[in-house]
């Protein structure tokens, strides 16, 4: 194999800094949370790098924890986008200020 | 060039044009295909680095279970893309979101440089135990890796118990001697589940 | 004995436990015999000690009793112990012989009063403290008695509290024996730093090795324990809380201010004779003190017209004459007077109790006048107690009185002023208690018509503890004859190994200055003793046989009369001196200290930290991308942290 792992990494910090980016510029609360979702992966392909080049087990296991957390955290996030939609009528996350002071 | 290479910045490429597409998009429907198709370049990247499990759970998943979740909220929202998102962010706030990313994203190549790893090991085999099998998985989910498993499981009850309370609609509380009326007048109950 | 030692202060405590804890449930019947009879039985077990130190030998004459170690802390050790000597054996003798006479004296009295039981709980109380006082046997426990008992004189001056008079009077007795107790405090203090401990036999003991005869330390040691004395034994300047103390019921001045605690400072002297025979500087300043103060308050005895007010004056002025017995280092003639003082003196206050009774709670003297032909026994024991005082040939006073001023006169510390203060003050206190008794008991009946119907003589109660007292009145200086008439002065002698150590210290050139002659010594006597009868025969005349020359007299001396009637308006100047400028600077102390500075500072604080969340407050803006770009800022922050580590 003549690709570095420091390549896979790199693209897992590209994907990453893309992710962050989305998260703090979208208004609109779907693709924010889509883009929680990119970090997420981004962060699993890091594991899978590092698993790969150790040559251990372990980085997969965890990858498979983090999706099921990412899942549990989707559901529950888009529950909540539902609800704020019925009251408020809107998707623009600037709108969800209910914990304002 | 090996194959390898190519098919790493194929792959590569693929992944980031579609997460930065999905950014960018104005209908919330193309937002998702868009990183469906990056999520199903990285499964192919996943593939290559040998977590054979893992990326094909990648695709079932996370493309075709979470993101299929999205979709679903997204018609129920009846969202279509011309949505009112109030005012752009000033000019300051974005360049300091834009300052901020870019920061991190310098920090995290300047720690990857410092990262002494050999390259990749040879090419993934098919054998039943291999590294990134089913199996091999399973030997670590199933012993040393047990009690965050069980935990992932209640974790799961408890988002999906969590999603179902949230996302309930206000009920005021129904009398039986109401919902017998409604089954004796036929009109109004259907008046009413047309909402 | 040594094991029941014990016993003699703790009976009156339990009397005060009973007394005080069942207030509101005892009969009068009940409350009287707990009282009268738990200090009867201390008074018992007095004489009982008193006759087993007798028939101990001279040197050996000390029983100990040590209860417990009370403060063993490093090298501070004190104990819970009792100490019965020669002094400490008169001393309870004193308390209880004429405590108990008291008290059964109040059981009539007190009899209509509403605070019977609380009266006696106290009273109780009052004795259990001074015998703690005579009978401990170190500096610290009979600081306790002496707090105790200023505590007791305080509750006893403003027993009818409602009057605001009596409280005042209770709160000003009170606050200025505080001020002597300071004194005391120190003075203990410089004993314990310098000799290691506060019991009487080692601090006798050390002394002499310990301090430098005639050094400022033990100087100031022994005046500060002086300034406690003052306080306690209202001598100049701190006798202003005992006129006031008037306000209390009779039979508490009998007991307290005249017959027992105020001599706690005398006795306090006496005890630490070693200590002051070292500071001759010290005796000086206790006897010129004294000498002042007796003489000072006699002359504002002359004018009072409360029969109560002149017995107090008289009382400082009688204390005075002990200070000054103990500044010519005449010890155990100053306990001698003090002995006789208490029976005459008590007697005296009883007797104006009885008078005050029979006239309905009138005390002022211009409104009496005849009454003895009204209450016979009452005047008859007045007028042997009156006689006593003023140093009659034969009864105790004399006797007493008459040691002290020839000592004043003859002792290597003494020196004729001193015996002249001495006389010129026994002239005057000769005219103003027969004074006192021409204008209650003889001459034209003032009283309105329904007084005069009330008049009668006291119960039996009352009566029987009046003829006690006057018995001893008489009899009581007889143990203290001087070797003039023939007779073996016992108590001299009796107190030696008291005072023993203490004369040991004399230096070799007093000694010498010292005694005199039988000769002077009779002489002495005879001047005095005619002096006094011409002071008696001036009473007689201004007050019985010609009472307009009093009236003339006294418009005549218009000022000197006005300034004596306001007893130099000490308190008075007292109030500006003293009173204002602490009040002032108390109030400085609250309004600027306290309120301004602290609780500013606090309630600043406070409001300093709502003005900081009031600030902060806005962070929470509610929006997600804000709290997202943060938290980014954050993380940047800590991996960057980190790289740089």
């Amino acid at each position: 194999m003549s690709v570095p792992i420091s390549a896979y990494l790199t693209l897992a910090a590209v994907l990453f800094g893309l992710g962050t980016v989305g998260v703090l510029i979208s208004r609109n609360v779907i693709v924010l949370f889509m883009c929680i979702e990119l970090m997420l992966n981004a962060a699993n392909m890091a594991l899978i790098a590092f698993s790969r080049a150790l040559n251990l087990m372990d980085g997969h296991v965890m990858v498979f924890l983090v999706m099921t957390v990412a899942a549990a955290e989707a559901a529950v996030g888009l529950g909540m986008i539902i609800t704020i939609h019925r009251n408020r009528e809107t998707i623009n996350i600037d709108r969800f200020d209910l914990m304002k002071w | 060039m090996t194959l390898d290479a190519v098919i790493f910045v194929i792959s590569a490429v693929v992944a980031i044009f579609g997460a930065a597409m999905m950014i960018a998009q104005r209908n919330p429907v193309a937002s998702v295909l868009y990183l469906i198709l990056s999520l199903v370049a990285q499964s192919v990247i996943y593939v290559q680095l040998g977590a054979l499990f893992v990326g094909v759970m990648l695709v079932i998943v996370y493309a075709g279970a979470i993101m299929v979740l999205f979709l679903f909220v997204i018609m129920l929202l009846n969202l279509r893309g011309g949505e009112d998102l109030g005012r752009p962010s000033g000019r300051i706030s974005r360049f300091t979101k834009y300052a901020v990313t870019l920061l991190l994203f310098i920090e995290l190549i300047f720690v990857i440089r410092g990262v002494a790893l050999p390259p990749v090991a040879d090419v993934v085999s098919s054998q039943p135990d291999a590294f990134g099998s089913v199996r091999a998985v399973s030997m670590l989910l199933f012993t040393r890796y047990l009690y965050p498993f069980q935990l992932t499981g209640v974790l799961m009850l408890i988002a999906v118990v969590g999603a179902v309370v949230i996302a309930r609609k206000e009920r005021t509380d129904e009398l039986p001697e109401e919902t017998a009326s409604e089954a004796a007048s036929p009109e109004k109950s259907r008046e009413g589940t047309q909402e | 004995m040594a094991d029941y030692l014990y016993l003699i202060p703790l009976l009156p405590l339990i009397g005060f436990l009973i007394n005080g804890l069942l207030i509101g449930r005892l009969p009068k019947s009940v409350i009287s015999a707990v009282g009268c009879l738990s200090v009867g039985g201390s008074l018992v077990l007095a004489l009982l000690s008193f006759f087993e130190l007798k028939g101990m030998p001279v040197e050996a004459r000390a029983i100990e009793q040590t209860l417990f170690a009370w403060i063993p802390s490093g090298s501070f050790h004190v104990d819970i112990a009792f100490l019965l000597d020669p002094l400490s054996a008169v001393m309870i003798l004193v308390v209880t012989g004429v405590g108990f006479l008291i008290h059964v004296y109040s059981v009539g009295y007190m009899h209509h009063d509403e605070g019977y039981g609380r009266y006696f709980a106290y009273l109780n109380l009052f004795t259990f403290s001074m015998l703690m006082l005579v009978l401990a046997n170190n500096f610290l426990l009979m600081f306790v008695g002496w707090e105790g008992v200023g505590l007791c004189s305080y509750l006893l001056i403003g027993f009818w509290f409602e009057k605001k008079s009596a409280s005042d009077a209770g709160k000003k007795a009170f606050i200025v024996n505080r001020i002597g107790d300071f004194g005391f405090l120190l003075g203990m203090f410089i004993i314990f730093w310098q000799v290691g401990s506060l019991d009487f036999a080692i601090v006798m003991e050390k002394a002499p090795t310990v301090f430098v005869a005639g050094s400022g330390l033990i100087t100031a040691a022994c005046l500060l324990l002086f300034v406690g004395a003052i306080g306690k034994s209202a001598q100049i300047p701190l006798f202003v809380w005992l006129p006031d103390a008037m306000e209390g019921p009779t039979p508490v001045s009998a007991l307290i201010h005249a017959a027992t605690m105020v001599t706690a400072g005398v006795y306090m002297v006496v005890r630490s004779n070693v200590l002051f025979m070292m500071a001759p500087d010290a005796l000086l300043v206790v006897a010129i003190v004294g000498a002042a103060t007796a003489l000072f308050a006699a002359t504002i005895g002359l004018v009072q017209n409360d029969i109560k007010r002149v017995l107090a004056y008289s009382t400082v002025s009688q204390l005075g004459y002990m200070f000054l017995a103990c500044g010519v280092a005449a010890f155990s003639a100053g306990i001698f007077h003090l002995m006789t003082h208490a029976f005459f003196k008590a007697l005296l206050f009883l007797g104006a109790g009885s008078v005050i009774h029979a006239m309905s709670s009138e005390q002022d003297i211009r409104k009496m006048g005849g009454l003895r032909k009204y209450i016979p026994i009452t005047y008859w024991t007045f007028v042997i107690a009156t006689l006593a005082i003023v140093g009659i040939p034969g009864m105790s006073g004399f006797f007493s009185k008459d040691e002290i001023l020839w000592k004043a006169f003859s002792s290597g510390y003494g020196h004729p002023i001193f015996w002249a203060i001495g006389l010129l003050t026994a002239c005057l206190t000769a005219f103003y208690m027969f004074r006192l008794v021409y204008l209650t008991f003889h001459g034209n009946e003032r009283m309105n018509e329904e007084t005069r119907h009330h008049l009668h003589e006291s119960p039996r109660s009352m009566t029987v503890p009046l003829m006690i007292l006057g018995v001893l009145s008489v009899v009581g200086g007889w143990v203290g004859m001087p070797s003039l008439f023939g007779a073996t002065n016992f108590f001299e002698h009796w107190l030696d190994p008291v005072t023993a150590k203490g004369s040991e210290i004399i230096s070799a050139s007093v000694r010498a200055s010292g005694g005199g002659d039988a000769g002077l010594e009779a002489t002495l006597m005879f001047v005095t003793v005619a002096l006094v009868i011409g002071a008696i025969l001036l009473a007689r005349h201004l007050y019985v046989r010609n009472t307009e020359a009093s009236t003339r007299a006294r418009e005549r001396s218009g000022g000197l009369y006005t300034l004596l009637l306001n007893k130099y308006y000490v308190d008075e100047i007292y109030n500006v001196l003293v009173v204002r400028p602490f009040v002032g600077l108390s109030t400085f102390f609250w309004k600027i200290v306290d309120v301004l500075v602290i609780d500013g500072f606090v309630n600043g604080l406070a409001r300093l930290g709502a003005l900081a969340s009031d600030l902060l407050r806005f962070v929470q803006t509610g929006r997600v991308r804000s709290y997202a770009t943060l938290f980014a800022a954050g993380v940047v922050l800590v991996i960057g942290f980190l790289i740089l580590r």
